[in-house]
């Protein structure tokens, strides 16, 4: 999506400075797992406010539908069942884009301008500008990004930049019946976060805590958990997740040549389609983006 | 509810059992979870399953379906045995003083006066003894072995917590850990709120179940005061308007209790419904029936119900039998009806036995459905392969499908769990021809009407002279009928002390039921909304959020019946001096000259403490009932078996089967066969809802079918492993009714019980599917239930029957 007010932060594939004289408040969701239901209300609302219709799947055994995150599923309720002590709890943890402050998909995508970073830190795929690598989905320390069979595109949840520039709150955030979605600036959360936590610290959990992954630099999505020293249990949460090195290589060395090199081809292909017209490459590229995408 | 969604809030301890609020009202659940939040408010679930509300719960207990009773006893019995009750509140303010008839007991399960070849009993003995005056006599030491405390002692001591945890299957230290959580709010400024909704209702002794946690709530003096009550959860959007309303034969308007055919004249029947105070100084309020009777019969009959024509009482309706859902189907089923108007109904899924009600259905000549959904039932005659297998050839059912709008392609009022009315405005046209509901029945009644004019026939009467008083005949707005409904004026009402003193002028709008009369002065269709549209117009459209009290109470938003009053009871929130016995929780105050707080009072306003006015005003004892002589099944709640039982017996009364199961539960002879036994059917099976789902109406929703698109059942690991059952498996679960096939969802959350020293397995079944919509194809999950009723409401057991299970 390229409709936004807000000054970008990071552009993929670009090496032009950010601006930086306007002043922007980071933002956060957080998603207090401790209220939260499961009720997919957020699911619904996120359908409805983007305008994605994921297919009437099956029922595969579990309460979880759609089973995993797609290009029209942007945010899905995982349930997870888990038995200490004699005692059981039902997990339920809302997933979907964690809008990490240092973006894995971002530093990985080779397309120039297709995930962008707004000041306000909410990562945005803009699909105009997707090639369709995956390599997002490779970058993504929680596995988020998805691939769209229909346009080959990739999608995943926006934070709805387009509420949040104009002072809304995302679609679930608004939908959640019970405030397990809270949204607002990134330090108010932190704040309702530590309120939350000692009153779940007085219900006996101890080790409940917050969310905010320092391996990619903290999250503008964030959780509060009751077991925050292991957040694997909420149906493979990872507890320390960071962008991949092969990544970072890229990024760091690698991506400047590789961008170059992609820039000559482009200049090439360009030379070449006013020399000669269109020709074949673009099939065999997308056959090769085709296998990226099965990776 | 007694008291209303916000105030949960207020609660010290959420319990909720018997209902699955985070699952079925989420919207309604953010408030216990601000109770948690904000009042650090524990919660506690008790539920066959863990459900989504045990997710976010500080305590969860398991507990057998069906045996609600024999749990909640258990706590009765635990609050006296460790003397855990509100004393004061105890003493005053509930009968536990009264005294019984010595002929009153209970003997091997079965309450005296029964009579079981009527399945019914002779209340004769539950009565209260009764000085020269006609007043129930009373022993403020509560030490008599016939008042109500010591017999509801002697009631419960049976139910100690070792039987209960061999009944419910609840480990005991779980069990007992409840009772203590509830027993911390015997305490004068600790409340505790009870939510339940169809998980109560929905078994053979429903109204019992709830009756058992209204008594808990009176021995803690949790009714009447702010984060407490017994709070029904309504399921249905609009179902408590329905109720209030009244679309059921049992009751007219207001809960106004309807004639039978042996109220022969409308002076017999006035009678026996205006009740005499059983205590001196009490405000018996039923006293004022015949004036919302009269009234109710001035806006059905207008001008036509004269004081000579005893206001048109012969033209009401005398039942001669039960006309409950169930006993229409009943009928149907016999052969004995030629035509039905389904609207908003769909019976071939709600009702319970599918193929009873299908086949029923095919008897009918005709069958008219006002919908705004194809529903299963209007494609009941049509083969839908295995779901719905039957030879369209064989039934001459003719089906017309009136199209309905939504409710939101109308105006009009929402009735909430808490009684309060709210306006909706209309948001968008109803698609191709569908129309209002009150539209198509206008058309429909003009139309019969015209036929009557002209052809006559057996009893045109009350068609011809309905008042109909619309300004387009066809089409009576939401506005008219609402002001029908909150009642005016036909002539000046006076003061009765000063007949001078005009109260209410002709032609205006009651400001409440308090002007209504039973002179035929006053029009009004149902007392318990009355003032809703007062002179100061409509009051149910008010949207003014302030809240000085910090209570939730907004006063000033919608209406809520009775008097606009949020909290009911709420006289007995204060002392008996009326000083609240939560100052920080106010809701009611003497403030010296009147009755005053947060709320409108339960109380006549200048009622002073030392007249000993007591809360319950609804009552003719002025106090709530520990004991009721009018249940139709005991006045002691009594833990039976659900019909359908994995036990033998009933372990509360092993030696008589009599008393296995509800002793006046309503059953139809036909249906006698139609039981099955433990022996062919071992699990026991209870029905519900997904929050994904809004009964059979969202699988036609692109959305929602894509967040639960197809029918499954529920079971645990041990069930599953003993069947070998994966988790996605397709099974087939079959009652002696009839079988549906679905996906296995296999869970930890439902646990195999001990049960009488027998593993007693669950299978939870969702209730959504059907061969009509988007979800994917699906059985009707009430092919499997049994059609028993509730011996009071004549509910079906939906909630506890058996079943078999098998890898399909």
């Amino acid at each position: 999506m390229a409709l936004q007010s807000l000054d970008i932060k990071q552009r993929s594939a670009t090496t032009t400075p950010a601006p930086s004289v306007r002043q922007t408040t980071e933002v956060a969701k957080l998603i207090d797992v401790s209220a939260c239901i499961g009720c997919k209300a957020c699911q619904a609302a996120c359908m409805e406010w983007n305008d994605i219709r994921d297919e009437v799947g099956i029922n595969t055994g579990v309460y979880d539908n759609p089973v995993d995150l797609t290009a029209k599923s942007w945010t899905v309720m995982r349930f997870a069942e888990v038995e200490e002590g004699g005692r059981l709890q039902w997990l339920i943890r809302k997933d979907g884009c964690m809008h990490c402050a240092d973006p894995g998909c971002l530093k990985a995508c080779p397309a120039p301008g297709a995930i962008v970073q707004y000041a306000n830190g909410v990562v945005d795929f803009h699909q105009e500008n997707c090639i369709g690598c995956g390599y997002c989905v490779t970058g993504c320390p929680f596995n988020v990004p998805r691939i769209s069979k229909d346009d080959g595109k990739a999608y995943k949840c926006s934070l709805c930049s387009d509420r949040v520039a104009v002072g809304q709150a995302p679609a679930c955030a608004k939908a959640c019946p019970t405030g397990a979605i809270q949204y607002g600036s990134k330090s108010d959360m932190k704040d309702y976060a530590a309120k939350r936590i000692a009153d779940l610290n007085e219900r006996g959990f101890a080790k409940a805590g917050l969310y905010d992954p320092a391996g990619v630099g903290g999250t503008h999505v964030m959780y509060v958990l009751h077991h925050a020293d292991r957040p694997q249990l909420y149906n493979g949460l990872p507890a320390d997740p960071g962008i991949s090195p092969l990544v970072s290589l890229w990024k760091g060395f690698a991506k400047p040549l590789a961008s170059l090199a992609i820039g000559a081809v482009a200049l090439g292909s360009l030379f070449h389609y006013v020399m000669k017209g269109p020709n074949e490459v673009s099939k065999d590229m997308e056959k090769e983006v085709e296998k990226e995408t099965e990776q | 509810m007694t008291n209303h969604w916000v105030d949960i809030k207020n609660a010290d301890l959420v319990v909720i059992m018997g209902g699955n609020a985070a699952e079925a009202h989420p919207c309604g659940f953010k408030w216990v979870v601000e109770a948690k939040k904000e009042r650090k408010a524990r919660l506690v679930v008790v539920d066959p399953r863990f459900t989504r509300s045990a997710a976010v719960s500080d305590f969860y207990a398991p507990i057998r379906a069906g045996t609600d009773i024999a749990f909640l006893g258990g706590v009765i019995n635990y609050l006296l045995s460790n003397d855990k009750i509100h004393h004061d509140y105890v003493r005053n303010y509930t009968n536990a003083a009264f005294l019984i008839d010595e002929g009153f007991k209970l003997e091997d399960g079965l309450f005296s006066g029964y009579n079981a070849e009527k399945r019914s009993y002779d209340k004769a003995t539950w009565q209260y003894q009764k000085d020269k005056e006609g007043y129930a006599m009373v022993d403020e030491t509560l030490q008599s072995p016939n008042c109500v405390f010591q017999l509801m002692k002697k009631h419960y001591s049976r139910y100690t917590p070792e039987l209960v945890s061999r009944v419910t299957g609840t480990p005991k230290e779980d069990f007992l850990k409840i009772c203590g959580m509830m027993a911390e709010t015997a305490a004068p400024n600790k409340t505790m709120t009870v939510l339940y909704a169809l998980g109560w209702t929905e078994h053979t002794v429903g109204s019992q179940n709830i009756r058992t946690m209204a008594m808990i709530q009176l021995l803690l003096g949790n009714m009447g005061m702010a984060g407490g009550g017994i709070n029904a959860l309504r399921g249905h959007a609009n179902v408590q308007g329905i109720t209030d309303m009244c679309l059921y034969s049992e009751v007219l308007p207001g809960y106004l209790s309807a004639p039978t055919d042996a109220d022969k004249t409308r002076d017999e029947y006035l009678a026996k419904r205006t009740p005499k105070a059983l205590r001196p100084n009490q405000m018996n309020f039923p006293q004022n029936f015949p004036k919302w009777f009269t009234s109710l019969m001035k806006a059905f009959y207008g001008s036509a119900a004269t004081k000579e024509n005893g206001f048109c009482y012969d033209w009401v309706p005398k039942k001669d039998g039960a006309y409950d859902a169930m006993a229409i189907f009943e009928r149907m089923h016999q052969g004995k009806m030629t035509g039905f108007v389904c609207q908003g109904f769909n019976p071939l899924a709600s009702l319970a036995n599918k193929r009873k009600v299908g086949d029923a259905l095919a008897k009918l000549k005709y069958l008219v459905i006002i919908d705004p959904l194809a529903t299963d039932t209007s494609e009941f005659w049509k083969n839908h392969g295995e779901f719905n297998d039957v030879d369209a050839s064989k039934i001459p059912t003719e089906v017309f499908r009136l199209p309905a709008n939504l409710f939101a392609e109308d105006a009009g009022s929402f009735t909430n769990s808490g009684r309060v009315v709210q306006w909706h405005w209309k948001a968008a046209d109803g698609p191709g021809e569908s129309k209002g509901d009150s539209e198509i029945m206008a058309a429909l009644f003009l139309r019969l009407k015209e036929m009557y004019a002209k052809d006559g026939g057996k009893f045109p009467d009350a068609i011809l002279n309905l008042a109909w008083p619309y300004r387009i005949p066809a089409k009576p707005a939401p506005e008219e009928l609402l002001m029908e409904i909150s009642g005016k004026a036909l002539a000046d009402v006076t003061d009765p002390k000063d007949p001078t003193k005009v109260l209410v002028k002709a032609g205006d709008q009651v400001p409440g039921f308090a002007m209504l009369r039973d002179d035929g002065s006053t029009s009004c269709g149902n007392w318990i909304y009355g003032g809703s549209w007062s002179q100061a117009g409509n009051l149910t459209a008010r949207r003014d959020a302030s809240d000085p009290s910090g209570l939730g109470q907004t006063l000033n938003w919608g209406f809520a019946w009775p008097a606009n009053r949020r909290i009911l009871y709420n006289r007995a929130s204060a002392d008996l001096a009326g000083k609240p016995w939560d100052p920080k929780r106010t809701v009611m105050k003497w403030t010296g000259t009147a009755w005053g707080g947060n709320d409108i009072p339960d109380m006549r306003p200048n009622a002073a403490p030392e007249e000993h006015v007591m809360p319950f005003i609804m009552a003719p004892e002025g106090v709530a009932r520990l004991f009721s002589p009018i249940m139709a099944d005991g006045p002691f709640p009594e833990h039976y078996e659900p019909f359908e039982s994995p036990l033998d017996n009933n372990p509360f009364h092993p030696g008589n089967a009599k008393a296995k199961s509800n002793p006046a539960a309503r059953v139809f002879k036909s249906d006698m066969d139609s039981f099955g036994t433990a022996k062919d059917f071992p699990f026991v099976a209870t029905t519900y809802r997904l929050v994904e789902h809004f009964h059979f109406w969202t699988k036609h929703a692109h959305i929602n079918a894509v967040l639960q698109p197809e029918h499954f059942v529920e079971i645990g690991e041990e069930l599953a492993k003993e069947k070998g059952i994966k988790a996605g498996d397709k099974v087939k679960v079959r009652s002696n009714r009839g079988h549906i096939k679905a996906v296995a969802v296999v869970t930890k959350r439902i646990r195999t019980l001990d049960v009488d020293g027998k593993k007693v397995h669950t299978i939870g079944i969702p209730l959504h599917f059907g061969f009509k919509g988007l979800t994917k194809p699906g059985y009707i999950t009430n092919t499997l239930t049994p059609f028993v009723g509730d011996a009071n409401s004549q509910t079906p057991e939906y909630k506890a029957f058996l079943v078999n299970i098998e890898k399909a």
